[in-house]
């Protein structure tokens, strides 16, 4: 990033560019007075009048701006940190700022979604300019005003000066701007002078937060809702076969039971893809009740009679067909460079192991609910969802109607972790609510909620490498996956360039069992695999772990491939700011130290955890961190995501166990699944590189490889090489050196 | 159907509701009280915790007709003006991530410290280790834990 860069749009490409790249750059500098904290704001964006403006910034006649915040707020802070982005462009101050969530808004806006840590890293530019452009505007309409060129004037905090002194606000200007031809160039910012970003700002939603404000889809009520209990087959590969709901009905305060599935079938006739077991075509029996609880509770008497539609799976059974698939043969290889077989063969030692992991549920604390009104001349939807824009369209489809027809709001969601990236609860509440007509909230149990989900997929992988005279010669990754395989890019993460012979090669096992994205996907346990395997190769090697990984990206450094992902240099400063702050190499007397590196999302990220054995037991008692993110936008914020990160990964790795019997779910909520808690977490100590390239995403990559860091202290401690997540099931207590 | 009389926040309230309804409940669907939030259901993870006569408890396992009573106090009642001491203390040290089990964190906090506002850092552990948050801000949690005990001694 080039310091007070002269941004080139002229204004017919600057509204093209915004349609088309990241939601619109345009401001809307709105007409009303009122832009309080209390106002309110109009529902329906498009009644403001913007014309061909765009809606993200909005100042009243007294300077008070409201900034749109157009992704979905998931607890990652891009409701805070987005709108610092343009405020600071913008620069007025920051507690003149009232931030507003804008709902879904497929004109004015474009890609509103959360999801792959990428909300920050695809608007900085687009945000900035926002800023930069109306900035401008209001400089342009103070310059006309005095008879001055805009030249002669400039802009601070709210506040608009020229060269004799004379100051006007943002707020005695705006009705001129807001006529003013949109500039053909900005001027942004140079880093040096940012106030905002880069200074720890709280979360704008804070006082609601800890007051218990109605802020997420599950506090969303209307007059006249009506609550819903969704009863599901109990085992992936079974559908309904009959159901008797008289004693249901009997219970007071249950309303109605009805039977959905039909309109869910004909929308997955039509091509689409079903995420979830929820959307499998089933019948699904719903108890419509006045209350959460009555709801619930009819649900639960509800006798239904379900039938094997599908072959019901077990653990054992994916054990044993994912360790095939790696046996065997049926590979699609994602990238081969040199000669992989040639390498093994000519070795003078060969590596080789088999890292396995388990299906993995979200567990937001939120669980997955949705408000819908389906009424003769439009649909109402309300809820917590990572994708409006996708359910908005799923919802025309699955009702035969019209999508402009659809207005969705956003709430704030008690966490996504990826599983608010499908919209099958979405679905549910509309085909609920278009059955009875009336208002209604799906609401689902926590039982619900981790039984039928869209799961991490169990995922095997086989490592080899070979050594010839010292050095790794080749390294071959093998995946075996139920469900997803490999994202196309990570072929291409390191140590791809790094070693000269390198293939990746996948296969893949298609169950009834629904899985999809969840924090970190694809990387979430390679990353443990992968840096377990260097841990060990190293000791065979007999070379310094981190020495042998500084020298890997000095070696990636010479090689050009456009399609690399990872930035050697960058993840060498990563390495050192770690290994510095964690005084690696130096752990103290009883303290076992274990290193990791990964790249992705975009951000480079290495961990180094401290474990002490504690009854037999490790305790992870410290992972430092450092991350090279670019410029940090908001660190109170990104710190957060970065310990959040970083502690949620240690958790799933050593608990996080999802198993299976006759296509049954063996957990179905916190007694029977451990989730980390205060007394197992680790203190955070985090390190950012100091940037100033364009931000990257950090919502998750500081998870993937904090499980080897734990893997590799805890075979310092104890000897034991951890292949196997969770790893709490796999510590044998007898192998401790201590 | 039975009606209660409940006291939450020191006000009165009569509600309509079946003998096993969980307070959890009548807090959030009949009284409109959100604040207090449903996590597991079965007194697992501390979303739902109030106080009830002052201690920490979860109310997804309190049936409305146990509640009859006692003095209740939900998130909205903890502070008129959402300045508790573990309130502000949430807000300096930016607590939240997503934000939906810190009500329940915040009204176990509050019970701890006023029972024990000298806390050492295990007994801060070990008070809150019953609240999950799934986003993990336990190392936030922690210090504004600390934070407000400071306030409060």
């Amino acid at each position: 990033m080039t310091p007070s860069k002269q941004s080139n749009f002229s204004r017919r490409s600057f509204l093209k560019t915004s349609a088309l790249a990241s939601g619109g750059m345009l401001i809307g500098f709105n007409l009303f007075n009122a832009c309080k904290s209390d106002a309110k704001v109009p529902v329906d964006i498009s009644q403001l009048n913007f014309n061909d403006f765009n809606a993200f910034i909005k100042i009243s006649n007294e300077g008070k701006v409201t900034i749109f915040s157009i992704n979905p707020e998931i607890g990652q802070g891009v409701k805070t940190s987005m709108p610092m982005i343009i405020a600071e462009e913008l620069d007025v101050p920051w507690d003149d700022v009232y931030v507003q969530q804008a709902p879904l808004d497929t004109k004015n806006f474009n890609n509103q979604v959360a999801g792959g840590s990428q909300s920050i890293r695809q608007n900085w530019e687009p945000l900035r300019q926002t800023g930069a452009t109306a900035k401008q505007m209001l400089v342009n309409a103070a310059a006309a005003r005095w008879g001055v060129s805009p030249s002669e004037c400039t802009a601070k905090q709210g506040v608009i000066t020229n060269s004799k002194g004379d100051k006007l606000g943002y707020g005695d200007v705006v009705l001129e701007a807001a006529a003013m031809q949109v500039p053909e160039n900005v001027t942004l910012k140079d880093p040096k002078d940012f106030t905002i970003i880069g200074k720890g700002t709280s979360n704008v939603d804070i006082d609601g937060i800890i007051t218990g404000k109605p802020l997420f889809g599950l506090d969303y009520k209307e007059e006249g809702m009506l609550y819903a209990s969704v009863l599901r087959p109990p085992a992936f590969g079974q559908v309904l076969e009959s159901f008797d709901a008289t004693a249901a009905k009997a219970i007071p305060g249950v309303i109605d039971v009805i039977t959905i599935g039909e309109k869910a079938r004909n929308f997955l006739s039509k091509g689409y893809v079903s995420w979830t077991a929820t959307l499998s075509g089933t019948d699904k029996v719903v108890v419509i009740a006045k209350t959460t609880w009555d709801a619930i509770k009819g649900k639960k008497a509800i006798k239904a009679v379900w039938k094997d539609e599908s072959p019901l799976e077990s653990t054992e059974f994916h054990n044993k067909t994912l360790l095939d698939l790696l046996d065997g043969t049926s590979f699609k290889t994602m990238r081969s460079d040199g000669d992989i077989d040639k390498a093994f063969a000519e070795a003078d030692e060969v590596l080789e192991r088999t890292y396995e992991s388990s299906f993995l549920p979200h567990n937001t604390m939120e669980p997955m609910n949705f408000f819908a009104n389906v009424s003769a001349d439009k649909i109402h939807l309300v809820g917590p969802t990572q994708t409006p824009e996708e359910v908005a369209k799923s919802v025309a489809v699955l009702l035969d109607r019209n999508v402009d027809d659809i207005y969705v709001e956003m709430t704030r969601m008690g966490g996504g972790f990826g599983r608010r990236l499908y919209s099958d609860f979405a679905l549910e509440a509309a085909e609920i609510s278009n059955t009875i007509m009336k208002p209604v909230k799906m609401v689902s149990t926590r039982e619900d909620d981790m039984t039928t989900g869209v799961y991490r997929p169990a995922t095997k992988y086989r490592i080899k490498a070979s050594i010839k005279n010292g050095e790794i010669s080749g390294y071959q990754l093998k995946e075996a996956a139920v469900g997803g395989n490999m994202y196309g890019l990570i072929p291409n993460f390191f140590p791809a360039a790094a070693i000269s012979n390198y293939q990746v090669d996948v296969a893949n096992y298609n169950s009834n069992i629904t899985t999809g994205a969840w924090r970190a996907p694809y990387t979430n346990f390679l990353a443990n695999a992968e840096q377990s395997f260097f841990d060990e190769l190293a000791e065979l090697m007999g070379v310094d772990r981190v020495q042998l990984h500084l020298d890997l990206l000095e070696k990636a450094k010479q090689n050009l491939d456009p399609k690399i992902e990872y930035i050697p240099e960058r993840l060498q400063g990563v390495i050192k700011l770690a290994t510095e702050k964690a005084n690696w190499g130096h752990a103290k007397e009883g303290v076992y130290q274990g290193f990791s590196v990964y790249y992705c999302h975009n951000s480079h990220v290495a961990e180094v955890a401290d474990i002490v054995m504690n009854n037999g037991l490790p305790e992870v008692k410290k992972v430092t961190v450092a991350v090279d993110c670019g410029v940090v936008v908001n660190p109170l914020g990104a710190k957060n995501q970065v310990a959040g990160g970083v502690i949620d990964g240690i958790g799933h790795a050593l608990y996080g166990e999802l198993t299976f019997n006759n296509g049954i779910p063996q957990s179905n909520n916190f007694d029977t699944y451990q989730l980390i808690r205060m007394g197992q977490t680790p203190q955070v100590d985090i390190h950012f590189v100091d940037s100033d390239i364009a931000p990257t995403g950090l919502g998750e990559p500081t998870l993937p490889p904090v499980g080897a860091a734990v893997a590799n202290a805890i075979y310092k401690a104890t000897g034991q090489r951890l292949t196997k997540q969770p790893y709490i099931n796999h510590i044998k207590v007898e192998k401790i050196l201590s | 159907m039975p009606t209660f009389n409940l006291k939450i926040n020191n006000k009165a309230y009569t509600v309509e509701a079946e003998m096993d309804t969980p307070l959890l409940w009548v807090l959030r669907d009949h009284l409109n009280l959100v604040g207090t939030k449903f996590g597991c259901g079965i007194g697992q993870c501390g979303a739902c915790t109030v106080h009830v006569e002052g201690n920490a408890m979860r109310s997804c396992l309190i049936q409305v007709s146990q509640s009859e009573g006692m003095n209740i106090t939900t998130i909205e009642g903890l502070s008129e003006e959402g300045d508790h001491p573990v309130q502000q203390a949430w807000k300096e040290v930016d607590v939240p991530q997503c934000g939906y089990c810190q009500s329940g964190q915040i009204m176990t906090a509050s019970a701890f410290l006023n029972k024990n506002s000298n806390p050492s850092e295990t007994e801060i552990r070990n008070a809150m280790h019953g609240n999950i948050c799934r986003c993990a801000s336990y190392n936030s949690i922690e210090k504004a834990v600390k934070v407000a005990a400071d306030k409060i001694k």
